[in-house]
Protein backbone atom coordinates (compact mmCIF):
# COMPACT_ATOMS: atom_id res chain seq x y z
CA UNK A 1 0.00 0.00 0.00
CA UNK A 2 1.49 2.96 -1.52
CA UNK A 3 0.15 6.25 -1.41
CA UNK A 4 1.83 9.84 -1.10
CA UNK A 5 -0.94 11.88 0.73
CA UNK A 6 -2.18 10.02 3.59
CA UNK A 7 -0.67 8.54 6.23
CA UNK A 8 -2.01 5.62 8.78
CA UNK A 9 -0.75 5.10 12.41
CA UNK A 10 -1.19 1.99 13.90
CA UNK A 11 -3.83 1.95 16.52
CA UNK A 12 -2.85 0.91 20.09
CA UNK A 13 -5.55 -1.36 20.83
CA UNK A 14 -6.13 -3.60 17.32
CA UNK A 15 -3.34 -3.41 15.62
CA UNK A 16 -5.54 -1.64 12.41
CA UNK A 17 -4.96 1.96 10.62
CA UNK A 18 -6.76 5.08 11.37
CA UNK A 19 -6.06 7.60 8.92
CA UNK A 20 -5.17 11.03 10.29
CA UNK A 21 -5.11 14.13 9.80
CA UNK A 22 -4.90 14.05 5.77
CA UNK A 23 -8.53 14.27 6.04
CA UNK A 24 -8.27 17.92 3.46
CA UNK A 25 -5.71 15.95 1.12
CA UNK A 26 -7.76 12.74 0.86
CA UNK A 27 -10.76 14.84 0.35
CA UNK A 28 -9.08 16.44 -2.23
CA UNK A 29 -7.95 13.49 -4.31
CA UNK A 30 -11.96 12.21 -3.96
CA UNK A 31 -12.98 15.30 -5.25
CA UNK A 32 -10.56 16.03 -8.32
CA UNK A 33 -10.63 12.02 -8.96
CA UNK A 34 -7.45 12.55 -10.52
CA UNK A 35 -6.53 8.78 -10.03
CA UNK A 36 -9.92 7.27 -9.66
CA UNK A 37 -7.95 4.05 -9.10
CA UNK A 38 -5.91 5.00 -6.33
CA UNK A 39 -8.92 6.43 -4.24
CA UNK A 40 -10.72 3.55 -4.74
CA UNK A 41 -7.64 1.07 -4.07
CA UNK A 42 -7.04 2.93 -0.77
CA UNK A 43 -10.56 2.21 0.54
CA UNK A 44 -10.48 -1.38 -0.52
CA UNK A 45 -6.76 -2.23 0.87
CA UNK A 46 -7.97 -0.80 4.48
CA UNK A 47 -11.11 -2.26 4.26
CA UNK A 48 -8.97 -5.63 3.65
CA UNK A 49 -6.71 -4.76 6.92
CA UNK A 50 -9.78 -4.54 8.79
CA UNK A 51 -10.78 -7.78 6.97
CA UNK A 52 -7.43 -9.46 8.36
CA UNK A 53 -7.22 -7.88 12.02
CA UNK A 54 -10.75 -8.85 13.24
CA UNK A 55 -11.57 -12.46 14.47
CA UNK A 56 -14.68 -12.62 12.47
CA UNK A 57 -16.24 -11.36 9.09
CA UNK A 58 -19.49 -10.46 11.00
CA UNK A 59 -19.02 -6.95 10.23
CA UNK A 60 -19.67 -5.46 6.54
CA UNK A 61 -17.07 -5.21 3.72
CA UNK A 62 -16.34 -1.83 2.42
CA UNK A 63 -17.92 -1.04 -1.22
CA UNK A 64 -15.47 -2.75 -3.70
CA UNK A 65 -14.26 -0.74 -6.83
CA UNK A 66 -16.90 -1.45 -8.66
CA UNK A 67 -19.16 0.84 -6.80
CA UNK A 68 -15.82 3.51 -6.83
CA UNK A 69 -18.04 6.55 -8.22
CA UNK A 70 -20.95 6.13 -5.45
CA UNK A 71 -18.64 6.50 -2.97
CA UNK A 72 -16.34 8.61 -4.48
CA UNK A 73 -19.49 11.17 -3.83
CA UNK A 74 -19.86 10.30 -0.34
CA UNK A 75 -18.63 12.98 2.36
CA UNK A 76 -15.52 11.61 4.45
CA UNK A 77 -17.13 10.87 7.61
CA UNK A 78 -19.64 8.20 6.68
CA UNK A 79 -16.72 6.64 5.79
CA UNK A 80 -15.38 7.19 8.81
CA UNK A 81 -17.99 6.41 10.87
CA UNK A 82 -18.28 2.90 8.78
CA UNK A 83 -14.59 2.29 9.53
CA UNK A 84 -15.02 2.99 13.77
CA UNK A 85 -18.02 0.96 13.17
CA UNK A 86 -16.43 -1.90 11.61
CA UNK A 87 -13.17 -1.69 14.36
CA UNK A 88 -15.96 -1.61 17.28
CA UNK A 89 -17.50 -4.88 16.05
CA UNK A 90 -14.31 -6.82 15.66
CA UNK A 91 -13.02 -5.69 19.10
CA UNK A 92 -16.64 -6.97 20.52
CA UNK A 93 -15.99 -10.02 18.54
CA UNK A 94 -12.63 -10.82 20.01
CA UNK A 95 -13.37 -10.21 23.75
CA UNK A 96 -16.63 -12.63 23.00
CA UNK A 97 -13.85 -15.35 21.83
CA UNK A 98 -11.61 -14.51 24.45
CA UNK A 99 -14.71 -15.03 27.34
CA UNK A 100 -15.53 -18.09 25.32
CA UNK A 101 -12.10 -19.46 25.46
CA UNK A 102 -11.66 -19.06 28.80
CA UNK A 103 -15.14 -20.96 29.36
CA UNK A 104 -13.94 -24.14 27.95
CA UNK A 105 -10.85 -24.15 29.99
CA UNK A 106 -12.40 -23.59 32.91
CA UNK A 107 -15.15 -26.36 32.03
CA UNK A 108 -11.97 -28.53 30.93
CA UNK A 109 -10.45 -28.28 34.56
CA UNK A 110 -13.64 -29.04 35.70
CA UNK A 111 -14.08 -32.32 34.09
CA UNK A 112 -10.74 -32.97 34.99
CA UNK A 113 -10.90 -32.62 38.45
CA UNK A 114 -14.33 -34.68 38.23
CA UNK A 115 -12.63 -37.65 36.75
CA UNK A 116 -10.05 -37.90 39.70
CA UNK A 117 -12.90 -37.57 42.51
CA UNK A 118 -14.21 -40.27 40.75
CA UNK A 119 -11.55 -42.00 40.85
CA UNK A 120 -10.67 -41.61 44.55
CA UNK A 121 -14.23 -42.57 45.57
CA UNK A 122 -14.15 -45.75 43.02
CA UNK A 123 -11.05 -47.01 45.07
CA UNK A 124 -12.31 -46.32 48.67
CA UNK A 125 -15.20 -48.24 47.78
CA UNK A 126 -13.59 -50.81 48.19
CA UNK A 127 -12.70 -52.57 45.26
CA UNK A 128 -9.02 -52.90 46.02
CA UNK A 129 -8.28 -53.76 49.68
CA UNK A 130 -6.42 -51.15 51.17
CA UNK A 131 -6.28 -48.42 48.57
CA UNK A 132 -3.49 -47.06 47.61
CA UNK A 133 -2.91 -43.08 48.24
CA UNK A 134 -1.62 -42.58 44.87
CA UNK A 135 -5.24 -42.69 43.72
CA UNK A 136 -5.51 -38.65 43.49
CA UNK A 137 -2.21 -38.71 41.17
CA UNK A 138 -3.63 -41.18 38.75
CA UNK A 139 -3.90 -40.38 35.09
CA UNK A 140 -5.96 -37.90 34.00
CA UNK A 141 -6.32 -38.56 30.27
CA UNK A 142 -9.81 -40.35 29.24
CA UNK A 143 -7.13 -42.79 27.27
CA UNK A 144 -5.39 -43.75 30.55
CA UNK A 145 -8.45 -44.11 32.41
CA UNK A 146 -10.36 -46.31 30.18
CA UNK A 147 -6.81 -48.18 29.46
CA UNK A 148 -7.09 -48.92 33.56
CA UNK A 149 -10.92 -49.26 33.56
CA UNK A 150 -10.17 -52.35 30.81
CA UNK A 151 -7.95 -53.98 32.75
CA UNK A 152 -9.91 -53.87 36.42
CA UNK A 153 -12.44 -55.18 34.55
CA UNK A 154 -10.51 -58.19 32.57
CA UNK A 155 -8.89 -58.54 35.74
CA UNK A 156 -11.99 -59.19 37.90
CA UNK A 157 -12.81 -62.15 34.74
CA UNK A 158 -9.08 -63.42 35.22
CA UNK A 159 -9.49 -64.14 38.67
CA UNK A 160 -12.75 -65.56 38.18
CA UNK A 161 -11.84 -68.11 35.30
CA UNK A 162 -8.54 -68.65 37.53
CA UNK A 163 -10.42 -69.89 40.32
CA UNK A 164 -12.53 -72.51 38.24
CA UNK A 165 -9.35 -73.57 36.36
CA UNK A 166 -8.20 -74.05 40.40
CA UNK A 167 -10.89 -76.39 41.43
CA UNK A 168 -10.79 -78.52 38.00
CA UNK A 169 -7.31 -78.90 38.51
CA UNK A 170 -7.75 -80.04 42.15
CA UNK A 171 -10.89 -82.47 41.25
CA UNK A 172 -8.56 -83.76 38.11
CA UNK A 173 -5.82 -84.73 40.29
CA UNK A 174 -7.77 -86.16 42.89
CA UNK A 175 -9.55 -88.37 39.85
CA UNK A 176 -7.71 -90.19 37.90
CA UNK A 177 -7.97 -88.21 34.68
CA UNK A 178 -5.41 -89.06 31.41
CA UNK A 179 -2.53 -87.74 30.90
CA UNK A 180 -4.01 -86.15 27.44
CA UNK A 181 -6.22 -84.66 29.56
CA UNK A 182 -4.50 -83.77 32.57
CA UNK A 183 -2.08 -81.82 29.83
CA UNK A 184 -5.06 -80.12 28.44
CA UNK A 185 -5.52 -78.61 31.90
CA UNK A 186 -1.76 -77.66 32.46
CA UNK A 187 -1.83 -75.94 29.21
CA UNK A 188 -4.93 -74.09 29.33
CA UNK A 189 -3.27 -72.90 33.00
CA UNK A 190 -0.20 -71.24 31.62
CA UNK A 191 -1.99 -70.03 28.48
CA UNK A 192 -4.44 -68.03 31.58
CA UNK A 193 -1.23 -66.89 33.16
CA UNK A 194 0.70 -65.76 29.43
CA UNK A 195 -2.70 -64.02 28.33
CA UNK A 196 -2.13 -61.95 32.08
CA UNK A 197 1.19 -60.91 31.02
CA UNK A 198 -0.68 -59.64 27.48
CA UNK A 199 -3.19 -57.58 29.49
CA UNK A 200 -0.08 -56.12 31.95
CA UNK A 201 1.61 -55.34 28.72
CA UNK A 202 -1.30 -53.31 27.40
CA UNK A 203 -2.26 -51.37 30.14
CA UNK A 204 1.33 -50.34 31.01
CA UNK A 205 1.76 -48.23 27.80
CA UNK A 206 -1.32 -46.41 29.29
CA UNK A 207 -0.12 -46.00 32.47
CA UNK A 208 3.25 -47.49 33.52
CA UNK A 209 2.97 -46.66 37.22
CA UNK A 210 -0.62 -48.46 37.72
CA UNK A 211 1.27 -51.53 36.75
CA UNK A 212 4.05 -50.98 39.17
CA UNK A 213 1.89 -49.73 42.43
CA UNK A 214 -0.18 -53.43 41.75
CA UNK A 215 -3.42 -51.53 42.25
CA UNK A 216 -5.31 -54.14 41.21
CA UNK A 217 -3.57 -57.07 43.64
CA UNK A 218 -4.13 -57.07 47.45
CA UNK A 219 -2.03 -55.62 50.38
CA UNK A 220 -0.41 -58.76 50.74
CA UNK A 221 0.44 -59.52 47.02
CA UNK A 222 1.90 -56.02 46.71
CA UNK A 223 3.99 -56.60 50.00
CA UNK A 224 5.52 -59.25 47.99
CA UNK A 225 5.67 -57.65 44.69
CA UNK A 226 8.49 -57.05 42.38
CA UNK A 227 8.64 -54.57 39.27
CA UNK A 228 4.97 -55.11 39.12
CA UNK A 229 4.65 -59.12 39.82
CA UNK A 230 5.67 -61.70 41.43
CA UNK A 231 9.85 -61.91 41.90
CA UNK A 232 10.21 -65.70 39.57
CA UNK A 233 12.62 -66.66 42.08
CA UNK A 234 11.12 -66.34 44.92
CA UNK A 235 7.79 -68.42 43.39
CA UNK A 236 10.05 -71.11 42.56
CA UNK A 237 11.57 -71.25 46.38
CA UNK A 238 7.47 -71.62 47.34
CA UNK A 239 6.07 -73.74 44.92
CA UNK A 240 9.16 -76.60 44.15
CA UNK A 241 8.50 -78.09 47.59
CA UNK A 242 4.98 -78.89 46.63
CA UNK A 243 6.12 -80.48 43.45
CA UNK A 244 8.36 -83.46 44.87
CA UNK A 245 9.56 -85.95 44.14
CA UNK A 246 11.84 -84.40 42.02
CA UNK A 247 14.48 -87.29 39.73
CA UNK A 248 18.10 -85.98 40.38
CA UNK A 249 18.38 -83.76 36.80
CA UNK A 250 14.74 -82.13 37.90
CA UNK A 251 16.50 -81.23 41.05
CA UNK A 252 19.83 -79.87 38.61
CA UNK A 253 17.28 -78.62 36.34
CA UNK A 254 15.39 -76.59 38.60
CA UNK A 255 18.18 -75.19 40.66
CA UNK A 256 19.69 -73.95 37.18
CA UNK A 257 16.78 -72.33 36.12
CA UNK A 258 16.59 -70.81 40.05
CA UNK A 259 20.11 -69.30 39.79
CA UNK A 260 19.55 -68.11 36.24
CA UNK A 261 16.63 -66.63 37.64
CA UNK A 262 18.51 -64.92 40.30
CA UNK A 263 20.96 -63.42 37.70
CA UNK A 264 18.54 -61.96 35.98
CA UNK A 265 16.24 -60.33 38.31
CA UNK A 266 19.74 -59.16 39.92
CA UNK A 267 20.37 -57.46 36.59
CA UNK A 268 17.04 -56.25 36.19
CA UNK A 269 16.87 -54.35 40.14
CA UNK A 270 20.25 -52.76 39.01
CA UNK A 271 18.87 -51.32 35.75
CA UNK A 272 15.90 -50.13 37.90
CA UNK A 273 18.36 -48.73 40.51
CA UNK A 274 20.24 -46.87 37.69
CA UNK A 275 17.38 -45.67 36.26
CA UNK A 276 16.11 -44.17 39.71
CA UNK A 277 19.10 -42.19 39.49
CA UNK A 278 19.11 -41.02 36.26
CA UNK A 279 15.64 -39.58 36.50
CA UNK A 280 16.53 -38.07 39.83
CA UNK A 281 19.80 -36.58 38.52
CA UNK A 282 18.04 -35.05 35.70
CA UNK A 283 15.22 -33.62 38.01
CA UNK A 284 17.52 -32.13 40.03
CA UNK A 285 19.86 -30.36 37.33
CA UNK A 286 20.11 -27.15 37.58
CA UNK A 287 19.97 -24.74 40.45
CA UNK A 288 16.33 -25.25 42.17
CA UNK A 289 14.28 -22.51 44.02
CA UNK A 290 13.60 -19.70 41.17
CA UNK A 291 10.35 -22.13 40.26
CA UNK A 292 11.51 -22.91 36.89
CA UNK A 293 12.01 -26.02 35.72
CA UNK A 294 10.25 -27.07 32.85
CA UNK A 295 13.05 -28.58 31.20
CA UNK A 296 14.09 -30.51 33.71
CA UNK A 297 10.95 -32.04 34.07
CA UNK A 298 10.82 -33.22 30.42
CA UNK A 299 13.70 -34.14 30.44
CA UNK A 300 13.41 -36.18 33.24
CA UNK A 301 10.04 -37.89 31.67
CA UNK A 302 12.01 -38.73 28.53
CA UNK A 303 14.23 -41.08 30.68
CA UNK A 304 11.44 -42.30 32.97
CA UNK A 305 9.96 -43.94 29.62
CA UNK A 306 12.35 -46.90 30.20
CA UNK A 307 10.31 -47.83 33.26
CA UNK A 308 7.94 -49.52 30.36
CA UNK A 309 10.94 -51.80 29.18
CA UNK A 310 11.88 -52.74 32.52
CA UNK A 311 7.86 -53.67 33.70
CA UNK A 312 8.18 -55.76 30.39
CA UNK A 313 11.00 -57.31 30.53
CA UNK A 314 9.82 -58.37 34.21
CA UNK A 315 6.78 -59.98 33.19
CA UNK A 316 8.67 -61.72 30.70
CA UNK A 317 11.16 -63.36 33.06
CA UNK A 318 8.22 -64.65 34.80
CA UNK A 319 6.76 -65.62 31.31
CA UNK A 320 9.87 -67.80 30.75
CA UNK A 321 10.09 -68.65 34.33
CA UNK A 322 6.87 -70.51 33.58
CA UNK A 323 7.90 -71.75 30.34
CA UNK A 324 10.76 -73.71 31.59
CA UNK A 325 9.30 -75.09 34.58
CA UNK A 326 6.82 -76.87 32.25
CA UNK A 327 9.48 -78.04 29.87
CA UNK A 328 11.59 -79.75 32.98
CA UNK A 329 8.31 -81.18 34.84
CA UNK A 330 5.88 -83.63 33.63
CA UNK A 331 2.57 -83.13 33.25
CA UNK A 332 1.40 -84.05 36.99
CA UNK A 333 4.22 -82.18 38.21
CA UNK A 334 3.06 -78.75 36.48
CA UNK A 335 -0.30 -79.89 37.14
CA UNK A 336 0.48 -79.91 41.01
CA UNK A 337 2.64 -77.00 40.72
CA UNK A 338 -0.21 -74.73 38.58
CA UNK A 339 -2.38 -75.04 42.20
CA UNK A 340 0.01 -74.75 44.09
CA UNK A 341 0.29 -71.75 42.79
CA UNK A 342 -3.17 -70.89 42.63
CA UNK A 343 -3.38 -71.57 46.39
CA UNK A 344 -0.47 -69.39 47.44
CA UNK A 345 -2.27 -66.68 45.54
CA UNK A 346 -5.51 -67.56 47.42
CA UNK A 347 -3.42 -67.30 50.68
CA UNK A 348 -2.14 -64.49 50.14
CA UNK A 349 -5.43 -62.79 49.48
CA UNK A 350 -6.63 -64.47 52.53
CA UNK A 351 -4.06 -62.71 54.73
CA UNK A 352 -4.79 -59.31 53.45
CA UNK A 353 -8.50 -59.49 54.10
CA UNK A 354 -7.47 -60.86 57.86
CA UNK A 355 -5.82 -57.97 58.06
CA UNK A 356 -8.02 -55.20 56.85
CA UNK A 357 -10.88 -56.86 59.19
CA UNK A 358 -8.14 -57.47 61.97
CA UNK A 359 -9.00 -55.49 65.08
CA UNK A 360 -6.30 -53.27 65.72
CA UNK A 361 -5.17 -51.09 69.21
CA UNK A 362 -6.52 -47.63 68.75
CA UNK A 363 -3.52 -45.77 68.56
CA UNK B 1 32.76 -53.97 5.59
CA UNK B 2 30.87 -51.48 8.02
CA UNK B 3 31.84 -50.46 11.46
CA UNK B 4 29.24 -53.16 13.22
CA UNK B 5 30.52 -55.78 11.09
CA UNK B 6 33.82 -55.17 11.51
CA UNK B 7 33.50 -55.19 15.27
CA UNK B 8 31.55 -58.04 15.32
CA UNK B 9 34.05 -60.48 13.45
CA UNK B 10 36.96 -58.74 15.37
CA UNK B 11 35.23 -59.57 18.96
CA UNK B 12 33.72 -62.90 20.37
CA UNK B 13 31.16 -60.98 22.76
CA UNK B 14 30.37 -57.69 21.80
CA UNK B 15 27.16 -55.66 23.06
CA UNK B 16 25.76 -52.56 21.59
CA UNK B 17 24.86 -50.16 24.10
CA UNK B 18 24.36 -46.28 24.83
CA UNK B 19 25.42 -45.17 27.97
CA UNK B 20 22.41 -43.27 29.16
CA UNK B 21 20.51 -46.54 28.45
CA UNK B 22 19.17 -48.45 31.69
CA UNK B 23 18.00 -51.71 29.84
CA UNK B 24 21.78 -51.50 28.74
CA UNK B 25 23.63 -51.23 31.84
CA UNK B 26 21.49 -54.26 33.06
CA UNK B 27 22.59 -56.40 30.75
CA UNK B 28 25.80 -55.35 31.10
CA UNK B 29 25.47 -56.38 34.99
CA UNK B 30 24.11 -59.70 33.63
CA UNK B 31 27.52 -60.99 31.77
CA UNK B 32 29.44 -59.71 34.84
CA UNK B 33 26.92 -62.05 37.00
CA UNK B 34 27.87 -64.84 34.74
CA UNK B 35 31.68 -63.93 34.42
CA UNK B 36 32.07 -62.69 31.28
CA UNK B 37 33.66 -59.21 30.02
CA UNK B 38 32.19 -58.07 26.73
CA UNK B 39 33.27 -55.51 24.46
CA UNK B 40 30.84 -52.95 24.75
CA UNK B 41 30.47 -50.09 22.47
CA UNK B 42 28.34 -47.12 23.03
CA UNK B 43 26.48 -45.52 20.15
CA UNK B 44 26.26 -41.92 21.68
CA UNK B 45 29.71 -41.69 22.13
CA UNK B 46 30.44 -42.88 18.58
CA UNK B 47 30.15 -40.09 15.67
CA UNK B 48 29.50 -43.16 13.59
CA UNK B 49 26.38 -43.59 16.18
CA UNK B 50 23.53 -43.34 13.61
CA UNK B 51 24.94 -45.62 11.09
CA UNK B 52 25.75 -48.13 13.17
CA UNK B 53 22.38 -48.01 14.48
CA UNK B 54 20.30 -47.97 10.99
CA UNK B 55 23.31 -50.85 10.47
CA UNK B 56 21.47 -52.62 13.64
CA UNK B 57 18.25 -52.23 12.80
CA UNK B 58 18.88 -53.57 9.11
CA UNK B 59 20.57 -57.03 10.56
CA UNK B 60 16.97 -57.45 12.07
CA UNK B 61 17.08 -55.29 15.70
CA UNK B 62 13.63 -54.22 16.61
CA UNK B 63 15.63 -51.50 18.84
CA UNK B 64 18.99 -50.74 18.08
CA UNK B 65 20.30 -50.85 21.81
CA UNK B 66 20.99 -53.07 23.61
CA UNK B 67 21.95 -55.53 20.88
CA UNK B 68 24.26 -58.76 22.05
CA UNK B 69 26.74 -60.34 19.44
CA UNK B 70 28.26 -63.78 20.21
CA UNK B 71 30.54 -65.34 18.11
CA UNK B 72 29.93 -62.87 15.21
CA UNK B 73 26.33 -63.87 15.51
CA UNK B 74 23.12 -61.64 16.27
CA UNK B 75 21.86 -63.16 19.58
CA UNK B 76 19.53 -59.98 19.57
CA UNK B 77 18.24 -57.55 22.95
CA UNK B 78 16.98 -57.91 26.38
CA UNK B 79 14.40 -60.41 25.80
CA UNK B 80 16.44 -62.98 23.88
CA UNK B 81 19.13 -62.63 25.82
CA UNK B 82 16.93 -63.36 29.05
CA UNK B 83 15.03 -66.51 27.09
CA UNK B 84 18.36 -67.44 26.53
CA UNK B 85 19.75 -67.62 30.36
CA UNK B 86 16.70 -69.13 31.66
CA UNK B 87 16.56 -72.13 28.82
CA UNK B 88 20.00 -72.58 30.09
CA UNK B 89 21.79 -71.41 26.75
CA UNK B 90 23.45 -68.20 27.35
CA UNK B 91 26.66 -69.94 29.55
CA UNK B 92 27.82 -72.53 26.70
CA UNK B 93 27.79 -70.38 24.46
CA UNK B 94 29.99 -67.70 26.55
CA UNK B 95 31.77 -70.36 27.90
CA UNK B 96 34.97 -69.26 25.55
CA UNK B 97 34.78 -65.93 26.76
CA UNK B 98 35.13 -66.75 30.42
CA UNK B 99 37.13 -64.94 32.32
CA UNK B 100 37.17 -66.93 35.70
CA UNK B 101 36.05 -70.64 35.85
CA UNK B 102 32.60 -70.39 36.94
Amino acid sequence: MDFPSTQFVPSRAMGTYEPIHQIGMWGENFKSISNPNISASVIVDVANKLENESETTSHEMLVPSSKHDQEASKPFDKIQRRLAQNREAARKSRLRKKAYVQQLENSRLKLIQLEQELERSRQQQGLYVGGGLEAGHLGISGAVNSGIAAFEMGYERWMEEQNKQICELRSALNAQISEIELRILVESGMSHYFELFRMKSSVAKADVFYVMSGKWKTSAERFFAWIGGFRPSELLKVLVPQIDPLTDQQILDVCNLKQSCQQAEDALSQGMEKLRETVSATLASGQMGQGTYVPQVAMAMEKLEALVCFVNQADHLRQETLQQMSYILTTRQAARGLLALGEYIHRLQALSNLWANHPREPA
Amino acid sequence: MDKVTRLVSENGLVLFSKSSCCLCYALKILFQEVGVTPTVHELDQDPEGREMERALMRLGCNVPVPAVFIGGKLVGSTNEVMSLHLSGGLIPLLRPYQSISN
